[in-house]
């Protein structure tokens, strides 16, 4: 077990290594470049190109650029060429705001697509089935920006739920039970925009597991055994249909990064995604590097958490 | 045998199957008996429809696609083919233990030893859970498993085949049942642990007087262990009788065939002989006898009747009229 720990410790270590010289180069080799050295544009003089350029460090080969940025983002000197503000205290900031956005949806998505996905499998070919098939497709198959502007014109014009931002403008002066509820207020339509696509494509995934599960010979011997239809399902089908879950649910961690661009643009959400997405327009390297690094830690970290997982619910596995 | 002493009684079982090709009549007409404490068993080729003839026996065939077309199957005076789901499971695992084909892949591979057949108890019966416990563990001594006490808390993949199949033996006799059906419980396993295997089942059926019934391809397996024999062949039953009977005069060209096919010592050297051609698919089934494809016998009416039974005496039917003609008339 801590020999497992130490080896895949080491592994992951090794396997960052070369994505941040991977994904450094990829910045790199992109086309196009900062505002700030481009000699393109005429808000900057070339001497002022120049002193950009050397206080970036860009006029240095792209060895010792690798090097000075991984040291400033180990001593967590990064600083944003755009607005000179440290990286990783932006990134916290914007951290938090994605948080519950995660949290909910990610609860959203996994507490409903079980129970459908479930039931779909069970009574396979019933009315349940069919309809909660069709809607996956239809689900599966909206764009999820139309899906969002369709939601939002009927639900502001039905309901007044908020769509813009985090918080009512101005709320900031009201006692916290309102600003609690506030933000849950805001918190609802992107969350529930978040997680339909995940529901749709989840609940497919976990009735075709239970499905091929529920064909297999001890789920005939359970029967045989004379076990109420209870126990045949949800002990022996459900538990052995759930292991390949386990694995997902260690690599959902990198969604708290990338997973909601799409939503936090369209309710203009101050979250993480839409930092890195702005920070690419921007060719703000710093901050797309730090990014990119952190979502390579969250993905290490997943993995690493599923394989626990996975020696914890499967007993044929040993290390 | 009077019908006091038989226990299972299935007559002109028809199972169908609704498929792409057509309706596939995987059982099309099987009748057998088994008595208190007797073993018969049913042999056939893989597709005629023995491993389907025993699940049904269950209510294990899974309705639909399949469809059960008609017959009847009479357990002990119970006519349980029209019990409803919740009837049939006081009888699954209580009154008739099921032993499988793959014993790996028929234990659950996320649960203990120990829980898999505890539960097989606690399903029927109403015990405290250390009464479960010991009665397991003597389950798993009866069925020849060494230090059962330890075994318990194993996970079905710590077992050798030979140990997982007494397991899932000790599974099926947890409730004493009056009969256990084995559907090809030794084809999995190598050829020592089978007759191990074959040994277990004899030896614990003498202890606990109860039935067996086999479903097997393997006609060595039917010599050794059965009293009487069902040959099933395209989903209908060829010919029955004892043992002994059908073994030294085969009635049916089919299961003459099959006995010619066996390889014995006297046969040594020389080329196995085989039957022509292959199982029908059960959707496209010849008309009249089912057989007359592959037999050397076959006349005209072998092509549009379907062959009624003959009587040759001391229980031993064949469904061959032509043979049984040739008998009256001085061939063999």
């Amino acid at each position: 077990m801590i020999s497992f720990i130490g080896r895949s410790a080491v592994q992951k270590m090794i396997t960052l290594f070369f994505v941040s010289i991977v994904s450094f180069l990829i910045i790199h080799l992109a086309p196009g470049k900062p505002s700030q050295v481009d000699p393109m544009n005429p808000k900057f003089t070339p001497e002022m190109v120049e002193r950009f350029r050397s206080e970036f460090h860009l006029d240095k080969p792209l060895t010792i650029q690798y090097l000075y940025f991984y040291r400033d983002l180990f001593t967590g000197r990064t600083v944003s060429w755009k607005d000179n503000q440290s990286v990783l205290l932006k990134i916290w900031e914007r951290f938090l705001n994605s948080l519950p956005l995660f949290i909910v949806g990610t609860i959203l998505t996994w507490t409903l697509s079980f129970p459908v996905g479930i039931r779909s499998a069970l009574q396979r070919g019933g009315n349940f089935d069919r309809s909660s098939t069709f809607l996956a497709y239809l689900l599966i198959s909206i764009p999820g920006f139309f899906f969002a502007y369709v939601l939002i014109i009927f639900v502001v014009t039905q309901f007044q739920v908020p769509v813009i931002g985090m918080e009512t403008f101005g709320i900031g002066s009201t006692s916290p039970m309102t600003r609690f509820m506030d933000r849950i207020w805001h918190l609802l339509l992107p969350s529930v925009l978040g997680a339909t696509a995940g529901i749709a494509v989840l609940s497919r995934y976990v009735r075709s597991q239970m499905l091929e599960v529920e064909g297999q010979d001890y789920v005939r011997t359970a029967r045989a055994k004379g076990l109420p239809p209870d126990q045949v399902h949800y002990k022996h089908a459900l538990r052995n249909a759930l292991l390949p879950f386990v694995t997902m649910f260690g690599l959902i961690l990198p969604g708290l990064i990338g997973g909601s661009v799409i939503t936090e643009s369209i309710f203009s959400w101050p979250g993480m995604g839409r930092m890195a997405y702005e920070a690419i327009l921007a060719r703000d390297y710093p901050v797309i590097l730090t990014v990119n690094f952190i979502s390579a830690v969250l993905v290490l970290i997943g993995t690493f958490i599923s394989d626990l997982l996975y020696l914890v619910v499967d007993p044929r596995i040993r290390l | 045998m009077t019908d006091n002493d038989v226990l299972l009684s299935v007559s002109d079982l028809r199972i169908h199957f609704r498929s792409d090709n057509g309706l596939a009549k995987a059982v099309d007409g099987v009748s057998f008996d088994v008595g208190r404490r007797e073993t018969v068993c049913i042999v056939g080729e893989s597709g005629c429809g023995k491993t389907v003839t025993a699940l049904s026996i269950l209510g294990l065939i899974p309705i639909p696609p399949g469809i059960m077309a008609g017959g009847s199957i009479g357990f002990d005076g119970i006519d349980i083919s029209s019990l409803g789901e919740d009837d049939l499971r006081t009888i699954r695992g209580n009154r008739i233990g099921m032993v499988f084909q793959e014993p790996l892949t028929s234990l659950n591979p996320v649960f203990t030893i120990g829980d898999q057949i505890g539960e097989a108890i606690l399903a029927h019966e109403k015990v405290p859970q250390d009464e479960v416990h010991t009665r397991s563990v003597q389950l798993l001594k009866d069925v020849g498993i060494p230090s059962a006490e330890s075994r318990l808390q194993d996970y079905p993949h710590q077992l050798s085949g030979g140990q997982r199949q007494r397991v899932m033996i000790a599974m099926a006799l947890a409730c004493h049942p009056d009969m256990v059906i084995a559907d090809e419980p030794t084809t999995a396993l190598d050829v020592t642990v089978q007759a191990q295997i074959l040994n277990l089942f004899k030896e614990l059926q003498k202890k606990r007087d109860m039935a067996v019934l086999y479903i097997t391809h393997d006609l060595g397996v039917v010599a050794n262990v059965a009293e009487r024999v069902y040959i099933m062949y395209a989903g209908i039953g060829v010919e029955s009788g004892r043992t002994a009977g059908i073994f030294q005069t085969p009635r049916h060209p089919y299961t003459q065939g099959l006995l010619a096919s066996l390889p014995t010592r006297s046969k040594r050297g020389q080329r196995l002989s085989s039957i022509p051609g292959s199982v029908p698919n059960p959707a496209r089934k010849p008309p009249g006898c089912p057989f007359h494809p592959r037999c050397r016998y076959s006349v005209e009416t072998c092509r549009t009747r379907f062959p009624e039974l003959c009587d040759y005496g001391d229980g031993h039917l064949s469904r061959c009229p032509v043979l049984y003609e040739r008998r009256e008339t001085g061939g063999s």
